[in-house]
């Protein structure tokens, strides 16, 4: 492996890890600033065929990885990420930047006066932002294609689709061009570009990381987490987010639990168990290849059904077009030909759901949360598919389903709805299969982001898991 | 060709909330509410108490 800053040969290959970086400038044997115009110079290189950005921004990376290189010249602890690049999709506010949130009509907004709570706080321990990520408009998207900036590309088939809403994140991590990225995930927009692009996510708890100074998209279900190449990162980038923030009415008031020191903790008492029914319907061959490998290399053998599964996607599916409608119908009545005619559409029949049936779907959600709680008492790990398929071609409508014609869009996000709509943690792993990776789910209780992210960790110490090198650009 | 109730229900909606809906945007509309609705129905179906709380989030 090689560190050297100036190497933008080889993206995904010879990218140091974010705690190889980390390790290499409190050394001294990497500057910050070096590492920040490596990254600067691959994103250069490469980001013209993955479209993962829509914003670098160089000046203030340079300002703050002076700073980093500063702190440690001074003597002084630079932070658990210092010097680590990342970049975030663009509905987190960056300060100096209208939020467009992927969209046309938000980049008409003032420019963020500050930056969201999650960029202060990696940027508190020492990370370096360099930019803002493409996403499908206003986060309804399952694809990352955009209509006014393009679509992100897939690193390792820059024909296919990376997957959305956060496809910039899953594009930018899984071509090397920074190894840690952030995202939203209302209904497995963190979750699908990581399948799609064979990188790891985490949907944390709903609650867990602050949302401030984010563009929302459905308060119900909004998360907020990071996209890495490895666990260790992974879980870095999360125990430094963590913790209170007034400034999110749904952020939860414990205090940081760190899961970083828990990593290589035995696994061996974990019940694990792979979910049945539901996910294992609607799915293709590779998808199902997936989920039995990380079960064999977990001897993991029950499986469990979760129940009501579909009726809980019916119900997700409901509560985000209505309350996503009720976010933009100023917008809708103002300015309907300035957004893509595809998510308007579905915004303005989301307006019009009678209010009586999405709170039925709200009152739903509170038995399913109670069985779902139930099922966690007597297993601690549930593996579902991440995504029914590998990533899609670009600009593809359809695809058939257990012998139905569906649309791409809705469609690939039907093993993650069900899963955010109650908020539990989620791990998505890449497994590397030829030619392109997909993703498995690891489920776990609430709070439990620690459970999860330790069986990621052992699966990839095993070999099951990984990100593959860009294969692609 | 009789008219779809549900265009008339769009029609009737957009109205009520001001909603600017083009002719030509119409069929994609219906089409986004026939499946809105149809998931709807399949959450409606599931019977819960009139104790059945929502889940909405709300901390005094």
């Amino acid at each position: 492996m090689s560190l050297q800053p100036e190497n933008t040969a080889a993206p995904g290959r010879d990218l140091p890890s974010a705690l190889e970086t980390v390790q290499a400038v409190k050394s001294g044997k990497l500057s910050a600033m070096g590492v920040t115009e490596a990254a600067l110079a691959r994103i250069a290189k490469y980001d013209s065929v993955l479209n993962s950005f829509t914003d670098v921004t160089a000046e203030r990376a340079r300002a703050k990885a002076g700073a980093v290189d500063a702190a440690i010249a001074a003597g002084n602890n630079p932070g658990p990420l210092a010097g680590v690049p990342f970049a975030v999709k663009n509905l987190f506010d960056v300060q100096g930047l209208p939020t467009r949130a992927g969209s046309k009509i938000n980049r008409d907004s003032a420019p963020a006066p500050r930056d969201a709570t999650l960029i202060e706080r990696l940027e508190a321990a020492g990370a370096v932002l360099v930019g803002a990520l493409n996403m499908g408009e206003y986060a309804y998207d399952f694809t990352g294609e955009n209509i006014h900036d393009g679509p992100s590309r897939n690193p390792h088939d820059v024909t296919r689709m990376t997957g959305g809403s956060s496809g910039g994140s899953g594009s930018a991590v899984g071509g090397g061009l920074v190894p840690l990225a952030l995202g939203s995930d209302t209904n497995g927009s963190i979750r699908v570009p990581a399948s799609f692009c064979g990188v790891f996510g985490l949907k944390p708890t709903y609650g867990r990381l602050s949302r401030a100074r984010s563009f929302p998209f459905v308060f119900s279900f909004d998360h907020l987490g990071p996209f890495a190449r490895n666990v260790g990162d992974l879980a870095l980038a999360y125990d430094a987010m963590q913790g209170p923030d007034p400034d999110d009415a749904a952020c939860t008031t414990r205090p940081p639990e760190p899961a970083s020191p828990l990593l290589t903790q035995d696994i061996g008492d974990l019940r694990i168990a792979i979910a049945g029914g539901y996910f294992q319907k609607n799915v293709f061959p590779e998808a199902t290849e997936a989920v039995t490998r990380l079960a064999r290399a977990l001897g993991a053998t029950r499986t469990v059904d979760i129940l009501e599964a579909a009726r809980a996607r019916a119900a997700a599916y409901v509560i985000t077009t209505c309350e996503g409608a009720s976010l933009h119908l100023d917008r809708l009545r103002q300015r309907p030909n300035d957004f893509d005619p595809a998510v308007r559409d579905r915004l303005i029949a989301g307006a019009m759901i009678p209010g009586a049936l999405v709170d039925r779907a709200q009152k739903f959600r509170r038995w399913y949360q109670a069985q779902m709680l139930e099922l966690f008492e007597s297993v601690d790990v549930i593996l579902a598919p991440a995504t029914p398929c590998v990533a899609p071609k670009l600009g593809q409508a359809n695809f058939v389903l257990d012998g139905v014609e569906l649309p791409v869009r809705a469609n690939v996000g039907i093993h993650t709805q069900p899963i955010s709509f109650i908020g539990l943690p989620v791990v998505a792993v890449p497994v590397p299969l030829e030619p392109m990776p997909i993703g498995v789910q690891i489920i776990a209780a609430p709070w439990r982001e620690d459970i999860a992210l330790r069986v990621a960790f052992a699966l990839e110490q095993a070999g099951a898991v990984s990100a593959p090198p860009a294969r692609g650009i | 060709m009789a008219a779809d109730p549900l265009d008339d229900y769009i029609d009737a909606v957009a109205k009520a909330l001001a909603l600017p809906v083009a002719d030509a945007w119409k069929p994609a509309v219906r089409a986004n509410l026939e499946v809105s609705m149809r998931l709807a129905r399949l959450v409606d179906e599931f019977a819960l108490p009139d104790e059945a709380e929502p889940a909405s989030v709300f901390a005094a």
